[in-house]
């Protein structure tokens, strides 16, 4: 099954290819990766999908925290959390399907951000069920383009993974 | 180090605080804060900065003819010492050529520190002349690496360099330079501590876990203990003997854990896997309980994993959280530093003894002792080993290439203490034993250093006889020549239907010239009756001395259990085919 981790890493130069290349060696399959900062400034919060059972992905988990710019490493699958993808979509549109597509975007509550004469780039933002149910909706209308994120995840609640500050200054 | 050498070196980096100095004598400085005695190197265009900063010769430098002699150095070095060895090389190929020595060294957990030079920050990038990204390559290979970008963060990488390599489960760290951070200047400031926030080893086992270890010990019919390299590295080996010998625990060693338990008590099996003792993997295979301390499962230990110990709990005592379970389900894992969770255990575990057990282990040493066969007229390469041990009366330091007399060395030499065996045990490399050798006795000059090792591997790294004989190094070689790639050889007749493809090495060139030619005695032996006396006058020359043993050249390691067998397939129990 697909699993959901978040790297909390020191914000330094090659830390993003130390995990990916982690991952390759043991022979995991990154399907999608997301980095950005953390409210703290020097610390980068990785969130990986990837593909295997309890015990493996254990193995990599173990894996990642021994590399030296990794702070903490935590497998969100078994947690109550939110996970959010976007996907920008320019799709074919004309006076004929326009509407039609506008409707679509509605009811996904998603968002039209750029209109031109033949096409519109269509924005959405959710987990990847809804992405994909957005992208399978508007496929027959002719997909130009798309570009999508990886997953952003976080435990919900105030439950929250230790503190940076405690991790900072240990 | 004295103690009046520590305080000395304490007083001599307080005395430098705040002095403004070349990058390059900062660096000697932190090497010297480090405890560094020796660094094994090769100059070039990127490290010149460094070499006029060791031009004074405030630490010695050791300097070898192709780089991965100074790494496999540095890693006997380490290993002798347990201390972490230093190897320099320049940008481009000199890093690259260090790249079997530190990958050796990743696979077997030694504290190496590597500096490599780089081209200068702006030309990074650019196919500059002798760049390679270093970094990048060795980063599957190393524990951690570094690219100094400021030239002020140098002593304070230094000191991380060492403190990664040497903590928790030891490995290689390298440090690249570019060449304008190297010549820029900085005020020396040397850390009395690290602030590694992400790096935390663990080293106190769970107690809870610990006390379920030794209740499963004392519930145990067919208890056995199976040591490896982390007994070694975490100095665990008193810790270890005390279980057995409270518990009565039959112990067997992998390639990397000799000399953890002495091999010549009676609860020894001896080593264990594909070319073990029969009795030690007859042991393992009837245990109801392994305790496996500072060892990982590998292959050449457990063949087929699926029918590994099938009878067999396991307790793991590893201070790596990922080696356990990677391979061998654990049913009481312990993270925790060997020496550390062992003195816990011995203390908690009851004293206790399985008669019929032990009883049993004794008639499979009885049934099936190692042995070989000997051929009139011929020497036999086990007798070597045999006759080595006799000579240097058990106490030398032996390092081994790779190959037959690897294995040869691991069953017919009985080590008593740690650090006194070398192996290429994880990457097998070739070319390995005979600079590990030179690393060695740089290390413990006191010891006997015998560098045992094959005619194929030797030729890997011989350049290195330039090295002995610059520096006097008293390393006494032994090639065990049967112009073979031996190993090679054997597989090939046993697997390959005696299609002896691309391992005959009869061409190869007259050793004892080759050793004359570089200034060192050699001598050739090929009657049986000539080895004692050659093997007597060998260990009492003063220096370097080679010695061209021409062994039966068809010779055969056995016992064996095939790549990715169990104990039923096993092969020549009792020293020849069919048995």
């Amino acid at each position: 099954m697909k699993h959901t981790l978040s790297i909390l890493v020191q914000n330094q130069a090659g830390v993003l290819s130390r995990v990916a290349a982690l991952f390759t060696r043991r022979g995991y399959n990154i399907e999608s990766i997301a980095v950005g900062t953390t409210e703290d400034p020097r610390i980068s919060r990785m969130t990986i999908v990837v593909e295997g059972d309890r015990r493996e992905v254990e193995q990599i988990t173990k894996n990642v925290h021994k590399l030296i710019e990794v702070l903490k490493v935590s497998d969100l699958t078994y947690d109550d959390m939110v996970a959010r993808e976007l996907a920008l979509i320019k799709v074919t549109a004309d006076s004929h399907n326009r509407s039609e597509i506008m409707q679509i975007v509605d009811i996904f509550r998603a968002k039209i951000v750029d209109v031109s004469e033949r096409s519109v780039i269509v924005e959405v933002t959710g987990d990847e069920g809804k992405v994909d149910a957005m992208i399978r909706m508007l496929r027959p209308h002719g997909i130009k383009e798309l570009a999508r994120t990886g997953k952003i995840a976080m435990v919900r609640g105030s439950k929250p993974e230790p503190s940076l500050r405690h991790i900072t200054s240990a | 180090m004295s103690a009046v050498d520590l305080v000395r070196r304490e007083e001599s980096v307080k005395a430098k605080r705040g002095q403004r100095m070349k990058a390059t004598d900062a660096f000697v400085e932190c090497l010297l804060a480090e405890g560094v005695e020796v660094i094994f190197g090769y100059p070039g265009g990127a490290v010149l900065p460094i070499y006029d900063s060791l031009y004074e010769g405030k630490i010695r430098h050791i300097l070898v003819r192709h780089e991965q002699g100074a790494a496999h150095m540095a890693d006997g070095y380490a290993r002798v010492t347990g201390k972490p060895g230093v190897c320099l090389a320049t940008s481009g190929p000199g890093a690259t050529n260090l790249v079997t020595g530190l990958a050796s060294a990743w696979m077997d957990s030694i504290p190496v520190v590597a500096f490599t030079g780089n081209v200068a920050r702006s030309a990074i990038g650019t196919d500059a002349f002798q760049e390679a990204d270093i970094t990048g390559i060795t980063l599957p290979i190393t524990k951690h690496n570094f690219l100094v970008r400021n030239a002020q963060d140098l002593p304070r990488i230094i000191k991380e360099a060492f403190h990664i390599a040497s903590t928790g489960r030891p490995g290689p760290v390298l440090v690249d330079l570019p060449k304008d951070v190297s010549v820029e200047e900085i005020i020396f400031d040397y850390p009395e501590t690290v602030d590694l926030p992400g790096y935390k080893p663990t080293i106190k086992g769970h107690i809870k876990q610990i006390l379920e270890a030794a209740r499963a010990i004392a519930a145990a019919k067919r208890p056995v203990l199976y040591i490896g390299g982390g007994v070694i590295s975490s100095g665990a080996h008193e810790e270890v003997l005390a279980l057995a010998e409270k518990a009565n625990i039959p112990t067997t060693f992998t390639l990397m854990g000799i000399g953890g338990f002495p091999g010549d008590h009676p609860l020894s099996l001896g080593m264990l896997g594909m070319h073990g003792t029969v009795y030690a993997n007859y042991a393992v295979h009837e245990a109801d309980l392994l305790i496996a301390v500072g060892a990982r499962f590998d292959d050449r230990v457990t063949g087929d994993l699926k029918r590994f110990a099938p009878h067999a709990k396991v307790i793991h005592i590893d201070i790596d959280p990922a080696e356990i379970g990677k391979n061998r389900h654990a049913d009481i894992p312990i993270v925790g530093d060997c020496k550390a969770v062992l003195s816990v255990l011995v203390e908690k575990v009851r004293e206790k003894r399985e008669d019929e057990w032990l009883a049993k282990i004794a008639e499979w040493k009885r049934e099936y002792p190692l042995t070989y066969e000997e051929k009139p007229g011929v020497i036999s390469p086990q007798r070597v080993i045999q006759e080595i041990y006799e000579v240097t009366e058990g106490n030398a330091i032996c390092t081994a290439d790779v190959g037959q007399h690897q294995m040869w060395l691991a069953q017919y030499y009985i080590f008593r203490e740690p650090r006194r065996h070398l192996s290429s045990g994880g990457l097998g490399a070739m070319g390995y034993g005979f600079p590990a050798a030179i690393g060695a006795a740089v290390g413990r000059p006191d010891l006997p250093v015998w560098s045992i090792t094959g005619d194929g591997g030797f030729q890997m790294t011989s350049q290195e006889l330039a090295t002995v004989r610059k520096y006097n190094i008293p390393v006494k070689i032994a090639i065990i020549n049967n112009s073979y790639l031996g190993m090679v050889r054997q597989w090939q007749e046993l697997l390959y239907n005696r299609r002896y493809s691309a391992s005959d090495l009869h061409d190869n060139p007259d050793f004892v010239k080759l050793a004359e030619a570089y200034g060192i005695p050699g001598m050739r032996v090929s009657r049986p009756e000539e080895l004692r006396p050659a093997l007597e006058q060998a260990a009492a020359t003063e220096g370097p001395v080679l010695l061209d043993i021409h062994v039966d050249p068809e010779a055969n390691v056995f016992p064996m259990i095939p790549a990715g067998m169990s104990v039923a397939e096993m092969i020549g129990k009792k020293g020849r085919l069919g048995t």
